[in-house]
């Protein structure tokens, strides 16, 4: 299979399913790669808008309440917290609150994660913070294959859909995707290894950190089995659980902060489950970031954001 | 853009319907048959009506947290909004929005909104979807003299002048932003002053006076449609009531005598007496409209209490859409 990069599979989706429905359009903070859609699509359906994300972000909600599927990108997710009262009080609710009267189908794509000396504004993993919004769905892609799949579904959802590209994969990210039409659907977790000694759960760019991992630990005779829940709104919690009992270990990698992290709604899920909790061997590990602002200089960013090495020595404490 | 009399007489219903709607909310509020709260849109009954007047059933409006003048105004049915207000199932939300959340797609009322200032943004995306499905449709957004000090008011014009989107920005200035005076709170004397800032007309009305704001509302309307682009119409008014009503009846933090001086000056019948001056009704005509509205609200009241409450996990629907 051919190998495109995690930023080209985003395109492919945008321009596969642009063909498809002429109701689907872009509102963007700033081109970027979306340029390479204007001249198929035309400036109308990849709107630059001004800096002003309350505004752009609200409008997305009025298009789609008047029936487009419209794809929100004001680029880094901590630039449109200025947008805040639009994603949390009115695009999480808005569907809800009016009694299910009409769907609101709306790509809200956002960079995020740390790793490149950008400090605390540019830096950060909010994730868990929308995962707590009740009226969102959730997708964090760590493969080429996964964010095109996913893109696709998000864009075909009828609901508020928000997608965190982070911003490393997104620059380097290589891998095999399909020239076929296909999609992944949201809700469903991947095993991306199989494994029978240890269970690792990893997000976005710590599933290539733990496959890393696993890749060492081989050498050593430890079979990890990594899954990527690649949706956290709605959790697959069956295939989490699922593993956990197979294995009777678990690691959960999250880039967020440790407080209220998608690591420990996950600890959660899986301990609260009888089968899953009687089956643990030992207790479940987390390995997140401290609950700091994302520092900038590179020798404290390495020491705060998790990595192959810390994901090592997480799964070396379960294994006792 | 002269009106018919049957249109003329529509909008004395439509006002004397927001009147008797409202007047009944906040009594069965204080007699514990509505939770909650309710913003009473008593007083500035004239804007919302001569602004819908000038839309038809396809253009869009965006409400606010004083909402239930804008959604009559459109053409909601009132047994439904009650029932809402009531929390009941077969109410517009099925009793999950209440008061400040009445939306019905259906007449093109896309939601009453209870955070200040945030329906600009959605109604500016509702102008932009109909830029971009190419009919000639037009988009409202109501907010008031608080809301203009909101960044979303300054962002959304912006936009919308930028792309020229068929918006009309409907800023109703009751002089009071919950109890924060406008005299205090805006930098302008005439919130329609801002609109020079975003290079869109901006114009001021007296929104007691129903004529004049469909005058205005209309030329807006005309030139949204002909791609010309939105406008910032300010309708000068005065709430009746205070900004929700409350358990206790607390004290409205308003002089008492700008207020009774406002009640002095009430838009319907001043409407009526002008639509006999002019032929268009006698007395008769406007007696036996107050009857019927008043018999339109308690068959609302009468749907509402007869109507079943939700199921406690009912709240589990809706969250997402099919």
């Amino acid at each position: 299979m051919r190998e495109i990069t995690y930023t080209e599979a985003v395109l492919e989706a945008f321009r596969e399913e642009m063909r498809r429905d002429p109701t689907v359009f872009h509102l963007c903070g700033g081109l970027g790669a979306l340029a390479s859609l204007i001249p198929e699509f035309g400036e109308e359906r990849v709107r630059v808008c001004p800096i002003s994300e309350d505004a752009y972000v609200g409008a997305s909600i009025g298009a789609a309440g008047s029936g487009f599927r419209p794809i929100v990108s004001p680029g880094m997710m901590t630039f449109a917290f200025t947008a805040m009262d639009q994603i949390v009080n009115q695009m999480a609710k808005i569907h809800y609150m009016f009694g299910g009267q009409a769907p609101f189908p709306i790509v809200f794509r956002a960079s995020t994660g740390g790793g490149r000396s950008a400090a605390a504004q540019h830096s950060q993993s909010p994730h868990p913070m929308f995962m707590n919004l009740a009226g969102l769905k959730l997708v964090m892609p760590a493969t080429p294959y996964d964010a095109k799949g996913l893109m696709k579904s998000a864009i075909r959802d009828n609901n508020p859909v928000v997608v965190f590209e982070d911003q490393i994969l997104a620059a380097s990210a290589k891998g095999p995707v399909p020239e076929e039409d296909y999609t992944v659907p949201i809700g469903v977790a991947d095993v991306k290894r199989e494994g029978r000694d240890v269970t690792v759960i990893a997000i976005a760019k710590m599933v290539p950190e733990a496959l890393a991992a696993a890749e060492e630990l081989a050498s050593e005779g430890v079979a990890v089995e990594v899954v990527d829940p690649r949706t956290l709104v709605p959790m697959d919690k069956e295939t989490l659980r699922a593993s956990v009992r197979k294995t009777g270990r678990v690691v959960i990698v999250d880039e967020a902060c440790l407080t209220c992290s998608a690591a420990a709604e996950i600890m959660a899920l899986l301990t609260e489950d009888p089968a899953t909790f009687r089956a643990l061997r030992v207790p479940p590990k987390r390995v997140c970031a401290p609950d700091v602002p994302i520092p900038y200089s590179p020798i404290m960013e390495r020491f705060c954001l998790p990595d192959k090495t810390r994901i090592l020595a997480g799964i070396r404490e379960v294994l006792v | 853009m002269t009106l018919a009399p049957q249109q003329l007489l529509t909008m004395y219903r439509l006002m004397a319907t927001i009147r008797a709607f409202d007047n009944r909310a906040v009594e069965e509020f204080h007699a514990g048959n509505i939770p909650g709260v309710v913003h009473a849109y008593l007083g500035q009954e004239a804007i919302a009506v001569g602004v819908c007047t000038a839309l038809r059933r396809d253009d869009k409006i965006v409400s606010t947290h004083r909402g239930h003048g804008h959604t009559i105004a459109k053409g909601a049915d009132l047994k439904r909004m009650m029932a809402e207000l009531f929390g009941r199932s077969n109410g517009y939300c099925h009793g999950k929005g209440g008061s400040m959340h009445i939306a019905d797609f259906s007449v093109g009322m896309l939601g009453a909104n209870g955070i200040v200032g945030a329906g600009m943004p959605i109604a500016t995306g509702a102008a932009l979807a109909a830029k971009l499905a190419k009919g000639d449709g037009v988009a409202v957004a109501f907010f008031g003299d608080g809301a203009s000090n909101e960044g979303s008011f300054h962002s959304s014009l912006n936009l919308a002048s930028i792309w020229k989107l068929p918006a009309i920005f409907v800023c109703e200035n009751n002089h009071w932003a919950v109890a924060v005076p406008a005299s205090y709170a805006l930098s302008v004397a005439e919130v329609s002053a801002r609109a020079s800032a975003y290079n869109i007309p901006g114009v001021t009305v007296d929104g007691t006076d129903v004529l004049a704001v469909y005058e205005a509302a209309a030329q807006a309307v005309q030139r949204a449609r002909a791609g010309e682009g939105p406008t910032l119409l300010e309708c000068m008014t005065h709430r009746w009531r205070i900004h929700s009503e409350q358990r206790g009846n607390p004290t409205d933090p308003r002089p008492r005598e700008a207020v009774e001086a406002a009640q002095q000056n009430d838009p319907i019948p001043v409407f009526g007496a002008k639509l006999q001056e002019q032929g268009v009704a006698t007395a008769a005509t406007l007696t036996q409209i107050d009857r019927d509205v008043r018999e339109a609200i308690e068959a609302a009241v009468a749907f509402a209490k007869a109507s079943p409450l939700p199921q406690p996990e009912d709240a589990l629907q809706d969250v997402f859409a099919p």
